[in-house]
């Protein structure tokens, strides 16, 4: 027992500051305590990041119900490490529109520690409770702006369509244990076979549908928008951010794990998802004048090409797709970044024709952000194209060539919006250059963001081989 | 110092290109001829002391991949030492006289800066020259190769104003790819039978070659020849041979200072240096070297009957260049490299010099290019004039019949080519001979309608013309001095006897003939020759030495006694051609007229340059043109574009605005969105188990 908590510990550590600080700050401060909490909050998510990271040690906890893994350490890290940033550089925003509320960095930090189970889980019971937990925390922060319409109708939208969702993840799981006769993925893997029932694919096809609602893949992404514009823009930088991972690292593990003996009968399915999210995302994106719907759009068509990773059905397309995860987070705090900074006349502005000679005004940024735009775009020789460039050839390794060759099309037409961005930024015409101020925390994400995309070759990050060994833990 | 020669025009050519904006037009001028100077001063040092052996100077490591090691190292032998003091000195020349050629070009506006730029190519060649020249091995050389293909395009459209002048520079361009792709597949066939592109391994190996063959084209060819073939054709383009020469009359549309450096003493000398650096590949391929000789004769007879009507003054002395070249490969061709080189020395002055003294009349004649228009500028122009006279004696061959050597630089390099062309090939002899009649004509023609009569053309731009400034006329002075004793000074190492040869280019193991040399470079020491046996010659190995005589070539031996109509027959072709010219364009000025009435289709035919570039107008030109056109209209155009733009502003905004339309913001869309993604998923699920 006691071996199965110390696994656990850095969830229960981040558990009991939570729960702390929220009774703690309820007595005190309150909201007067909402910016230490937030650089608090950050410094504990990123104390416990490298905690999770340089802790050995693999194992089960609690019967299978918990597996600690390679897999589940990048995908812990990487949540871990993309919330801290994303709380630092969002303060800002929150002190300009009075939204600076004690409760955030504690409902970002339970959503936290939700996804860390979504990651670390080895039964179906223990994902739903980790999913639960991300997404009611998720729910409220969404709708945190509670004296504004969009704000509210947002965190409502997500959370009825999220019931839905959850619906349908339930009954693939009850359908799955019908089936089974068990949750744990050991069971379920065993029981599937290599000629798994009906019965149990359809369970398999309704979780995946839910799973699908989590990383924002057509046709179940059309909430994606809708909550990205009307949530709060730090919330949005966040929603980019690590739900997504988690989301997608819970969706190669159920499919995995728990149905890596049945590859060829979820690739296929996995492969629609892909193909219609990389068109959706690239097409609708371009009739956008809203940067954050423009971003919503894009996180779609990014999903599209992790998921093509995960329709490799490898190890190699496991390692493409988290590559791709880590690489598509960074990309997105960089220009979140950006985006939470632009303002005009101290006001929230996310029209992209507000952008217009950001060049002439702020040439750092604007460079960044041209750099950021290529990355996002897939162009040569940023890690954004690397990190397509990877998917791409797991596809192609695993017979998927179509795939492969739908997805360069894709790129083609989703390059254009972004390259619209770079076009109003360089060669806009406005009687006035925008010029909003970068604070500091932003500048720096921004900055940073863009230097590692042009840091050549994720092997120079450290990544791949961390990758490779994530992905080896998973598919055996 | 070899590694100084090398770089000085380099930097030269950044700092004038890129520093004159610190440092000022004038100043970076100055510095770029300065240190082309410095690099001519070296490249004599260098040739002076130099003894023969063969160095390597190592200067980086440049390519590893697999078996290909290729460093860059300069190697420093004869041939190169040569080359250095040819490319050197004309160049820095050439850079002295543009300060005053170039001054206030018509081209260019007021406060337009050219001049650096220009400056800044001219070093530029020379650099790509001097590493072409001291490659070591063949990628080196053909990186040096296409550099003075940049130079010379960017040179030639210097006037890029003019549509004529962007149009030969693109000429010269494309007309060279075919000869570099010859090239280029000649350097890929040797690196694929040697395994390497060293000098010292692929000269190694040519015994190994002649025996080898190897199947291209569908056939299976001689090794050595096949790839002696290749190589060739990449000197014919450069060395604008017959078939590849269409360029370089064009190519005249370039500055005059640039026709000299690069369209008459250097540049297109290239590949005669190729075909004697690759001696001892061209020994043992003897089909590929009578291809050279036969190639070599005809482009110097053709080229000789163009000239003869031309009324350009610069195309003249262009197609008198390829004619020169047609000679130089004949005495490749036929195995005396040594006396290739010679007339290739000996050509780079005089021909220089009449460029430069073309330049200088045309200057004085505010850029009339016509010999028409031209007429009794003697007095007008007296160093021009004597300059030219200089050139033409050289060119034309003058000397004392008999004594071989006596005479200005063309005679005695000339008659050389002249008396080796017939021991190896009497066809190529009677060519030669006729095109030396030819040359002679055309060169005093050109002296005659320039210097002679009466002004004829505008009255005015006769009244201003005036002496170019002394920047132009000391290069004049300097070449004239090599127009003359080149020939006399050089005639032993170049084409004395054997023995003396193998010294001057470091091929030892000759220890017998060594008594008959006499130190030092005079080459008094011809009269020697004449008893020797070639019998005494110890067999060389390839690559010892700059250039390879294999045992079976006694060519210059036998040159030297061929009988004495054969020896004179130059000068006397040289007399007709001069009395020809005397009588059509000072005694009789009417002749020409008539004459082209008379003859009015081989008039027409000459005129229009035996019609090679109408035939490859209409052979590739347009077809090429055509194909090009129906890519790009049809194929580009109507199908590329026509899809990409379909697909582009037609379809994907279509389904934008209907995906746009989807999104409704209604709870109860969304939802059912889902369930339809669902139902679909459910279906395929069953059908694709189902199967």
């Amino acid at each position: 027992m006691s071996a199965d908590l110390t696994l656990i510990l850095p969830e229960i550590v981040l558990a009991l500051y939570a729960m702390g600080a929220l009774i703690g700050a309820v007595y005190t401060g309150k909201d007067a305590l909402a910016r230490p909490l937030i650089w608090s909050t950050a410094a504990v998510l990123a104390v416990v990041a490298f905690w999770v990271a340089f802790s050995s040690g693999d194992g089960s906890a609690f019967d299978g119900m918990i597996v600690k893994d390679g897999f589940a350490r990048f995908a812990q890290v990487t949540i871990l490490l993309s919330a801290a940033i994303v709380l630092v550089i969002g303060q800002d925003y929150m002190a300009r529109n009075a939204m600076l509320k004690f409760e955030y960095p504690l409902l970002i930090t339970l959503s936290v520690i939700g996804m860390m189970v979504m990651v670390s889980s080895g039964n179906l019971l223990t994902i739903y409770m980790g999913l639960e937990l991300q997404s009611l925390a998720l729910y409220v922060v969404a709708s945190m702006r509670r004296d504004s319409v969009r704000s509210t109708e947002a965190g409502l939208k997500y959370f009825v369509l999220g019931a839905l969702s959850s619906g349908l993840l339930l009954y693939g799981i009850s359908l799955t244990y019908g089936y089974a006769g068990t949750l744990s993925f050991a069971g379920v893997i065993g029981a599937a076979g290599d000629e798994a029932p009906l019965g149990l694919l359809f369970g398999l096809v309704f979780m995946i549908a839910g799973f699908a609602f989590k990383v924002s893949a057509a046709p179940f992404h059309m909430w994606t928008p809708d909550v990205y514009e009307g949530s709060p823009t730090p919330v949005t930088a966040f929603f980019a951010t690590a739900p997504k991972v988690a989301a997608m690292a819970m969706f190669a593990r159920v499919v995995h794990d728990a149905f890596g003996g049945v590859v060829s009968d979820w690739q296929q399915i996995v492969a629609f998802l892909s193909v219609v999210s990389m068109f959706l995302g690239a097409i609708a994106a371009i009739g956008q004048t809203d940067i954050k719907r423009l971003m919503a759009y894009s996180s779609i068509a990014h999903m599209g090409y992790a998921l093509m990773g995960l329709a490799a059905g490898t190890a190699g397309g496991v390692e493409a797709m988290l590559l791709y995860m880590a690489i598509y987070v960074v990309m997105n705090i960089g220009t979140f970044a950006f985006i939470l900074s632009m303002t005009r006349d101290g006001r929230d502005v996310t029209d992209i024709a507000s952008l217009r000679l950001l060049s002439k005004s702020r040439p750092g940024a604007a460079l960044a952000l041209l750099v950021l735009m290529f990355s996002l775009a897939g162009v040569p020789p940023t890690l954004g194209f690397f990190a397509k460039y990877g998917v791409l050839q797991a596809a192609v390794d695993a017979n998927l060539v179509w795939l492969a060759v739908l997805g360069v099309i894709a790129s083609v037409i989703g390059a254009f919006y972004y390259l619209r961005i770079v076009f109003f930024m360089y060669f806009g015409e406005a009687e006035e250059p925008f010029a909003p101020e970068v604070a500091m925390p932003q500048m720096i994400a921004l900055a940073g963001a863009a230097i590692l995309m042009l840091a050549l070759l994720p092997e120079l990050l450290g990544l791949e081989p961390l990758a490779a060994g994530a992905a080896a833990a998973l598919v055996n | 110092m070899a590694t100084t020669i090398l770089l000085a025009p380099l930097v030269g050519a950044l700092i004038c290109g890129f520093g004159w904006r610190l440092i000022g037009e004038k100043a970076a001028m100055v510095v770029a001829t300065g240190l082309l100077f410095l690099a001519m001063i070296l490249s004599w040092i260098v040739f002076l002391g130099h003894d023969g052996t063969t160095q390597q100077i190592p200067l980086l490591t440049w390519i590893e991949s697999g078996s290909l090691a290729t460093d860059w190292a300069i190697r420093l032998d004869r041939l190169t030492a040569i080359m250095l003091i040819v490319v050197t000195t004309v160049s820095a020349l050439v850079h002295l006289y543009s300060f005053g050629y170039m001054d206030h070009d018509p081209q260019w506006q007021e406060g337009e800066v050219y001049k650096p730029r220009f400056f800044a190519y001219l070093s530029f060649f020379t650099f790509s020259m001097l590493a072409l020249v001291t490659s070591d091995n063949l990628l080196q050389m053909f990186f040096g190769w296409e550099g003075v293909g940049v130079a010379s395009y960017l040179l030639i459209g210097f006037y890029w104003r003019k549509s004529s002048a962007s149009g030969a520079a693109m000429k010269a361009f494309i007309v060279n790819r075919v000869g570099d792709f010859g090239f280029a597949l000649g350097i890929f066939g040797l690196f694929y039978l040697t395994d390497s592109i060293n000098f010292d391994d692929v000269f190694a190996a040519t015994p190994q070659l002649a025996e080898t063959t190897i199947r291209f084209l569908w056939t299976d060819w001689n090794a050595a020849n096949l790839l002696a073939f290749l190589l060739f054709v990449g000197a014919m383009g450069k060395s604008a041979q017959l078939g590849l020469h269409t360029w370089l009359p064009d190519a005249m549309e370039g500055p005059t200072p640039v026709s000299a450096l690069i369209h008459a003493a250097t540049m297109v000398t290239a590949g005669v240096f190729l075909v004697c650096r690759m001696s001892p590949l061209m020994e043992v391929a003897p089909a590929a070297m009578a291809f050279v000789v036969i190639l070599g004769a005809f482009t110097a007879f053709v080229a000789a009957t163009i000239g003869l009507v031309q009324n350009d003054i610069k195309r003249v002395i262009a197609y008198s260049t390829m004619s020169q070249l047609g000679y130089m490969f004949v005495a490749a061709g036929l195995g005396a490299y040594s006396v290739a080189m010679f007339h290739l020395l000996t050509h780079a002055f005089f021909k220089a010099m009449l460029f430069l003294g073309a330049g200088s009349v045309i200057h004085a004649m505010h850029h009339e290019q016509d010999m028409r228009n031209y007429g009794g500028l003697r007095k007008k122009i007296p160093y021009t004039f004597w300059a030219m006279m200089i050139g033409t004696l050289a060119i034309t061959g003058v000397g004392i019949p008999l004594t071989g050597w006596i005479g200005f630089a063309g005679f005695a390099s000339k008659d050389a080519v002249i008396e080796v062309a017939f021991v190896g090939s009497t066809a190529a002899f009677w060519l030669l001979v006729i095109a030396a009649m030819f040359t002679s004509f055309y060169s005093w023609r050109l002296m005659f309608l320039t210097f002679y009569g009466a002004p004829r053309g505008d009255k005015h731009t006769h009244e201003h013309a005036h002496e170019s400034p002394a920047v132009m006329t000391v290069p004049l002075g300097v070449l004239a001095v090599g127009s003359v004793f080149a020939g006399m000074v050089f005639y032993g190492p170049f084409f004395g006897s054997q023995g003396q040869v193998d010294r001057f280019f470091g091929i030892s193991d000759t220890a017998e003939a060594h008594a008959t040399y006499d130190a030092g470079l005079i080459g008094a020491a011809h009269a020697a020759t004449e008893g020797e046996e070639p019998h005494e010659r110890a067999p060389q190995t390839p690559g010892e030495g700059a250039i390879y005589i294999g045992p079976e070539n006694h060519v210059i031996h036998e040159a030297h006694l061929v009988p004495k109509w054969v020896k004179v027959s130059p000068f006397v072709a040289m007399v007709l051609g001069f009395f020809a010219a005397w009588m059509f364009y000072i005694r009789q000025p009417a002749l020409p007229r008539q004459w082209a009435e008379t003859l009015a289709p081989l008039h027409r035919f000459l005129l229009n340059k035996w019609y090679f570039d109408e035939i490859y107008d209409a052979v590739f030109v347009r077809p090429a043109k055509r194909l090009g056109s129906f890519l790009w209209k049809r194929g580009d155009g109507t199908v590329i574009d026509g899809s990409i733009n379909g697909l582009a502003m037609g379809i994907v905004p279509f389904a934008t605005k209907w995906l746009n339309k989807a999104q409704s913001g209604y709870i109860f869309t969304y939802a059912f969105a889902m369930v339809i993604g669902i139902v679909i998923l459910i279906t395929w699920t069953t059908i694709a188990s189902g199967n």
